[in-house]
């Protein structure tokens, strides 16, 4: 039976480690290799540096990996798929090619999905609702970028027309894992349970090592084996739609039924209506049987037709945060602390600014969970602790000015303070809504090496 | 006796709302963590940060419950002011719960 095996070399993030991805390459014999690399608020940056530099705007890890893949496609024969072109596939593709020839790598067709973005779209969708608030997208004022969560299909359609490399932007990250299950194995959309694997794949598979003991690892409660050679996943998936879950044989870190279990339902909210563009998906009966070690059989996935709306994240500035931090040791760290955050609030009553919010944290005391929790949690008495003030405001100056009253804490404040550090910050924030997939248009574009 | 004692937790983020998946080590612990580990009591332990609303789902195949919890994040990651701004902490509270 046709059976194809997927490798994440990156989860989420701009940047990830990249020994785990050679080691999926090498000792995975993996068919694909997927570098899933952007987190909500990651196009919105890379929009920003684009204005500066207009041959930027792309994954940060591009060159490095590229310097490194490219040799090893040749070498092992998968292919890459991958969001790594974030706000500017064109010039990702631009790099790709100046790579492959320093390297003198030939032999490779690239494909480029272009069309996530809809910026210049926005006034037709002055009325829609913010997902976030009751207020319509015009409330929102500075929108920096905006981007259609695409969905499998331009990866299907590139891989069907003989991609090695598929360089995306936005694109949901499930997509880049169902793309070429749905190019090996053609399922309609109609087989609900194999479109329901597929996407159990692209969900488990997204954020890369947690789905091997990455973010688990509780010393005494979940130890995790070698965690600093955590090997990062493989799903195998055959023509029936069975799916397993192992990693590189010798690499660190394990593949259980607990993690997986925790990983299904991570940045869930109702597992049986999991939405995203290719198809809802329902969780609800999914089961996993640990069937060797490190190999875990998941079954039970299935899905329901897709909406007709794709999910659009818009990024837009929203004044600024500052943040000043200092330190105090000793017993009586707590009230010296105490007395620092009064003095600091009673001094912003002089200087006569008010932010628009506020917070007091205490690290090392209550600044994760707040103080019903934390003195529940909480037993004996601190050896040293952290204050922290955040502020938000309408201007870079006012937030300046605020947190400019803890950089003074030293001379000016309780005694023995100490590291005092202080930002002020842009904030570009993320809404979202959702528009009608008829809208949207993305494309295909070649490059042959 | 503590949630931590029989249960392991993850815990993700989605704009404004948190979410905290509940897993017993031993799957006998399930019935136990559904008769007492409501959706009342997870909003009461939080009411100083969830701001919305306390959802259970019930994964009966996994033998694990999934928590949604509504505006508790402060305005989601990118605007937030907790250090925690993900509240990726958030699930290691409740498995200090006393059950």
């Amino acid at each position: 039976m046709k059976k194809i095996r997927i490798g994440c070399g990156s989860g989420g993030c701009s940047y990830e480690r990249l020994e785990p991805a050679i080691e999926l390459v090498e000792k995975g014999n993996i068919d694909y290799l997927i570098f899933e690399c952007l987190a909500e608020r990651t196009i919105a940056e890379a929009q920003r540096k684009k204005i500066d530099d207009p041959e930027t705007g792309y994954n940060p890890m591009l060159e490095e990996r590229m310097r490194i893949f490219l040799p090893l496609m040749k070498k092992h024969g998968f292919k890459i798929v991958s969001n790594m072109g974030a706000a500017n596939t064109p010039a990702a593709i631009r790099k790709i090619l100046s790579i492959a020839r320093e390297e003198g790598i030939t032999g490779l067709k690239i494909a480029s999905v272009i069309g996530d973005d809809i910026t210049k779209m926005l006034p037709m969708y002055a009325d829609m609702p913010l997902w976030d608030s009751t207020q319509p997208l015009s409330t929102l004022e500075h929108i920096t970028s905006a981007n259609v969560y695409l969905g499998a299909d331009a990866i299907t359609e590139a891989l069907d027309q003989g991609a090695d490399i598929v360089i995306t932007g936005r694109i949901a990250d499930p997509s880049l894992f169902v793309g070429p299950i749905l190019h090996e194995f053609h399922w309609d959309y109609s087989e609900r349970d194999k479109i329901g694997q597929a996407l159990l794949v692209g969900h488990m598979m997204e954020c890369c090592a947690q789905l091997t003991g990455g973010y688990y690892a509780d010393p005494g409660y979940k130890d995790v084996p070698d965690l600093h050679r955590l090997g990062h996943p493989i799903a195998q998936i055959d023509e029936e739609a069975n799916v397993l879950f192992t990693k590189p044989e010798g690499s660190g870190g394990m593949v259980c039924v607990d993690i997986c279990k925790e990983q299904l339902l991570y940045e869930i909210g109702d597992p049986t209506y999991y939405i995203t563009p290719d198809a809802i998906a329902d969780f609800g009966h999914v089961c996993f049987r640990q069937a060797g070690k490190d190999v875990v059989i998941a079954s039970g996935a299935t899905s329901h037709p897709a909406t007709d709306t794709y999910k659009v994240n818009i990024s837009y500035l929203d004044g600024f945060i500052g943040v000043g931090e200092i330190s105090f040791g000793g017993t009586n760290a707590r009230n010296r602390a105490v007395l620092a955050a009064d003095t600091i609030q009673k001094r912003w009553q002089i200087i006569g600014i008010t932010p628009q919010e506020y917070r007091i944290d205490y690290i090392g005391h209550n600044s994760l969970y707040g103080d019903t929790i934390s003195e529940h949690i909480h037993q004996g008495s601190f050896s040293e602790i952290r204050l922290r003030i955040a502020v938000r405001t309408k201007t870079r100056s006012d937030a300046s000015r605020l947190i400019r009253e803890v950089q003074c804490m030293y001379i000016n404040g309780p005694a023995g303070s100490a590291g005092i550090e202080c930002t002020v910050k842009p904030v570009l924030a993320v809404e979202n809504i959702l528009v009608p997939k008829t809208d949207v248009n993305y494309h295909i574009c070649w490059e042959e090496i | 006796m503590k949630l931590k004692e029989i249960a392991h937790l993850r815990t993700g983020d989605k704009g404004n709302a948190c979410n905290i998946c509940v897993i017993p080590y031993d799957e006998k612990d399930y019935p136990l963590i559904k008769e007492r580990l409501t959706a009342e009591r997870v909003a009461e332990y939080y009411q100083d940060i969830c701001r919305g609303t306390v959802t259970r789902y019930e994964i009966d195949t996994l033998c694990a419950v999934n928590f949604v919890l509504t505006k508790a994040l402060g305005g989601g990651v990118t605007r937030s002011l907790c250090q925690d701004r993900h509240g990726k902490s958030l699930g290691m509270a409740l498995a200090e719960m006393e059950l």
